[in-house]
């Protein structure tokens, strides 16, 4: 059953029956807003990035992102760079992988944003969300429209923690402005 | 842009003349037919094969090898032709194998003259066939298109022909197996002759039980023990015949084996590793796939954990520092109370990070000790078995062991550094003194010897890993003070010519390589590698120099850094034992030179980044167990293949 989560909402990452959930995948979807009159048809390429950063007690360790496709430990995998979105499938166009079993024992967060890479703001994008799958089953847990974006073009999305033994996820949706995570980081710590 | 053909599918050929290269893991012979508009061979003469090896427009090899290239000139071809098929068929023979099933999947490659893939078909799936039509060119409407066939026949070429409406198909085939019968005598040890009344003969397929029955059965000279198919003789083999070394699931069979997949694990625990559980198309790939994944995931457990030791470090410092300059930590003991907790935070994180990355490094030495002894021998180290059953391949292997890497949380976990071949850049073997502690107890002189040796074992692996004659070694030693090392090589005839002493052997040696160079770049460019003069070998050659740059001049050391630039593409390689030290007085010109080169060690030493991380591993240089006459023996067969070869 997927949640539609809002911003600020955490759900723990358990399984319903009680397991803890072993990989995770972050989804981005999204679709360049058509543009009306002449040559309507030429929609304008809209790139986004998905990228994720390891914290460790509030220190960033690392990032995952299309520059850095696989975390050093190889636990967090960013499966490559799309650079003009979906076009209307309404699948994912970027995913980051995230192994839990395998993330280092010292990094107690990991914070997904997205970035417009080309500068457009979300007003110009259709469809985006950005969703958490189990990776084990396929199965949706959470999923968060970025619908009525504003004049931004970045968001910090969610962060997944460690809670006693296992991990939750946090929904954020804090708009930010930026082109890629090192000009979020300052809007990150904030929700560490 | 390469098109991969799959069975039934076609491609248009940009160019009417073209090359058609064939591979296969074993010996076999290659025909082309020519059809009319209805696909029917007219006659005898519309058949190339090694007895009449050419037609117009055509050509092929008058031998049974595991490569072929056929020249083609569609341009050439009598009008009527409309269809040419190439046709693969397996020799017959005493020992040889008698399918498809039994040999690795030929590989057909349709190329430009410049060597500049058009189309590949790889013919996986056969069985019981002995003969294959492999590709077909045809006419559409003006041009040629290529089409991937496949076409398997059990009842060899007979029924091959027989199919295409030729005549005398089974007389036909039986005059190609005689010639090549009679050019595999010449060639390779003969198989053991059989006397006419041990002859059997080999049932026809049903497929062309009609004209086998019309015409001769084929002269099948079968071994005087009947054998079913070489899989299951190798079983049968320790009842009365000589130990069988190779490793049971070694052999390439086509179609490739499904990658072997763990057996399911038991509930809690890692699946257990097997051999060849990675990807890729022959077994000796999964293994090479599956070594660079054992290597980047110990690189990447090892990163977790060093990046956790560090955070631990770090956050205790930062800790005590606090406790340290607060002002109500000094009286009573606050103070030792947090250092006390600082540190045993610390010791709690890093112990729990040692306890994962123990988990990991338990999986990988699990998964290297199965894959260790399920090496080839050109991803084996020299104390593997499988270098005591060596027997002189007929292909070249995807990759070479140059040496092990290591890491320092893991020093019992070896993985194989692994290369591609053919080599992609030159080697220097460092013989300086670098700041490792094996080269701290090591006095420079032990270094120089030791660098040669591992130079010599590996021009020896690098000579042994390639078919008979297909790899040339030539050696420069100016001042000849290597000949105690290099008598293995020296000894067992397997050099291209003796150590070339003194400037002018180095003069004369480097000029032989640079004109090769210069000329098959040139035919390469021209798009005539058919012109080369005839006493230009086209296997590949490795020049190892020794003492470099002793009894060079500046007209040598300009030569060797062309060779190092420009070799490597035409087959030409360095493997340069040097101390950069001795070179200085050329300053930072030879920079370029020394970059270019893969730098080993002849004693271990961290210097190598992998590619994910940058750790820096250490390398270990193989080397043969001590007292072992594994190298002599290796040479020694490596030698006699190449005599063989020549006459």
């Amino acid at each position: 059953m997927t949640v539609n989560m809002t911003k600020g909402q955490a759900i723990s990452l358990q399984k319903s029956d009680g397991g803890t959930l072993t990989a995770v995948r972050m989804g981005l979807g999204w679709q360049a807003a058509p543009r009306r009159g002449l040559f309507g048809s030429r929609t304008r390429e809209i790139d986004l990035d998905a990228s994720a950063v390891l914290f460790a007690d509030k220190q960033p360790v690392d990032v995952v992102f299309f520059r850095h496709l696989v975390s050093d430990d190889g636990s967090v995998k960013h499966t490559g760079d799309n650079l003009v979105g979906g076009a209307g499938s309404g699948g994912d166009d970027e995913a980051i992988l995230v192994d839990l079993q395998r993330v280092p024992v010292h990094i107690d967060q990991i914070v997904f944003t997205v970035n417009s890479f080309t500068g457009q703001t979300f007003q110009e994008v259709q469809n985006a969300f950005c969703r958490i799958v189990d990776e084990t089953n396929g199965q949706e847990l959470a999923r968060y429209t970025l619908d009525g974006g504003g004049q931004y073009t970045a968001q910090i999305m969610a962060k997944v923690h460690r809670v006693g033994g296992g991990w939750q996820m946090t929904a954020l949706g804090n708009p930010a402005n930026g082109r890629t995570f090192q000009d979020l980081m300052p809007a990150i710590l904030p929700h560490l | 842009m390469t098109a991969e053909l799959v069975r039934g599918q076609n491609h248009t050929l940009p160019q009417t003349r073209l090359e058609i290269r064939v591979s296969a893991g074993s010996p076999v012979v290659a025909g082309a037919t020519l059809g009319d508009e209805r696909g029917t061979v007219r006659g005898a003469e519309w058949i190339a094969h090694p007895a009449s090896h050419r037609v117009p427009g055509l050509e092929v090899s008058r031998q049974a090898a595991a490569d072929h290239r056929l020249a083609v000139d569609l341009d050439a071809l009598p009008a009527e032709v409309h269809r040419v098929t190439v046709v693969l068929a397996l020799p017959v023979g005493a020992g040889r194998p008698v399918s498809f099933g039994a040999v690795a999947a030929p590989f057909v490659a349709v190329t430009g003259l410049d060597g500049t893939e058009i189309a590949t078909f790889t013919l996986t799936g056969l069985d019981t066939e002995s003969a294959v039509s492999a590709l077909e060119l045809y006419r559409r409407q003006g041009a040629w298109k290529v089409r991937a066939v496949g076409q398997g026949y059990a009842a060899g070429l007979a029924g091959l022909f027989a199919d295409q409406g030729v005549a005398e198909a089974a007389e036909t085939a039986a005059a190609i197996q005689e010639a090549v019968a009679s050019g595999l005598a010449r060639s390779v040890t003969p198989p053991p002759r059989t006397t006419e009344g041990e002859r059997v003969r080999h049932p026809a397929g049903p497929a062309a039980a009609g004209a086998q029955a019309a015409a001769p059965p084929v002269p099948e000279a079968q071994p005087a023990e009947p054998l079913g198919d070489p899989a299951s003789a190798r079983t049968e083999a320790p009842g009365g015949g000589p130990i069988d070394y190779a490793h049971p699931r070694r052999q390439t069979s086509a179609p490739p084996p499904p990658p072997p997949t763990a057996p399911p694990a038991a509930p809690g625990q890692p699946a257990r590793p097997v051999a060849g559980d990675a990807t890729g198309w022959s077994m000796d790939e999964r293994l090479y796939n599956q070594i660079w994944g054992m290597f980047e995931d110990l690189a990447r457990a090892v990163a977790a954990y060093r990046s956790a030791v560090d955070f631990a470090e770090s956050r205790m410092d930062q800790e005590l520092d606090r406790a340290l300059s607060d002002p109500r930590n000094r009286i009573g003991g606050a103070g030792d109370r947090a250092r006390e907790a600082a540190r045993a935070k610390r010791d709690e994180l890093t112990g729990r990070a040692r306890e994962a990355l123990e988990r990991d490094l338990a999986q990988l030495a699990a998964e290297s000790a199965v894959v260790e002894p399920a090496l080839p021998a050109a991803y084996a180290g020299w104390d593997n078995p499988v270098w005591h059953a060596y027997r002189v391949p007929m292909e070249i292997p995807m990759a070479l062991r140059l040496g092990d890497l290591l890491l320092g949380e893991a020093p019992d976990l070896r993985i194989p550094l692994l290369v591609r071949l053919p080599l992609e850049r030159g080697i220097w073997i460092d013989s300086g003194r670098t700041a490792s502690e094996a080269a701290a107890s090591t006095t420079g002189d032990q270094l120089r010897g030791l660098a040669v040796e591992t130079a010599v074992t590996l021009a020896a692996r690098l000579l042994a890993v390639y078919p008979a004659g297909e790899f040339s070694v030539h050696v420069v030693d100016p001042a000849g003070s290597a000949a105690g090392q290099l008598s293995p090589l020296v000894g067992s005839g397997v050099l291209a010519g003796p150590p070339a002493a003194g400037a002018e052997g180095v003069a004369s040696v480097l000029a032989h390589l640079t004109r090769r160079v210069d000329l098959v770049q040139m035919a390469i460019r021209a798009g005539a590698a058919d012109s080369l003069p005839p006493d230009l070998d086209t296997g590949e050659h490795l020049l190892i120099v020794n003492d470099f740059p002793h009894g060079f001049d500046d007209r040598a050391v300009t030569q060797l850094r062309y060779l190092a630039d420009e070799g490597p593409s035409v087959g030409v390689h360095l493997l340069m034992v040097a101390d950069r030290e001795d070179a200085r007085a050329y300053g930072p010109v030879l920079d370029p030179l020394w970059r270019s080169l893969l730098r080993i060690t002849p004693v271990a030493d961290d210097h190598l980044a992998d590619p994910w991380v940058g750790h820096a591993w250490t390398y270990e240089p193989l080397r043969t167990p001590q007292g072992s006459r594994v190298l002599e023996q290796v040479l020694a067969l490596v030698a006699e293949a190449r005599r063989g070869g020549r006459c």
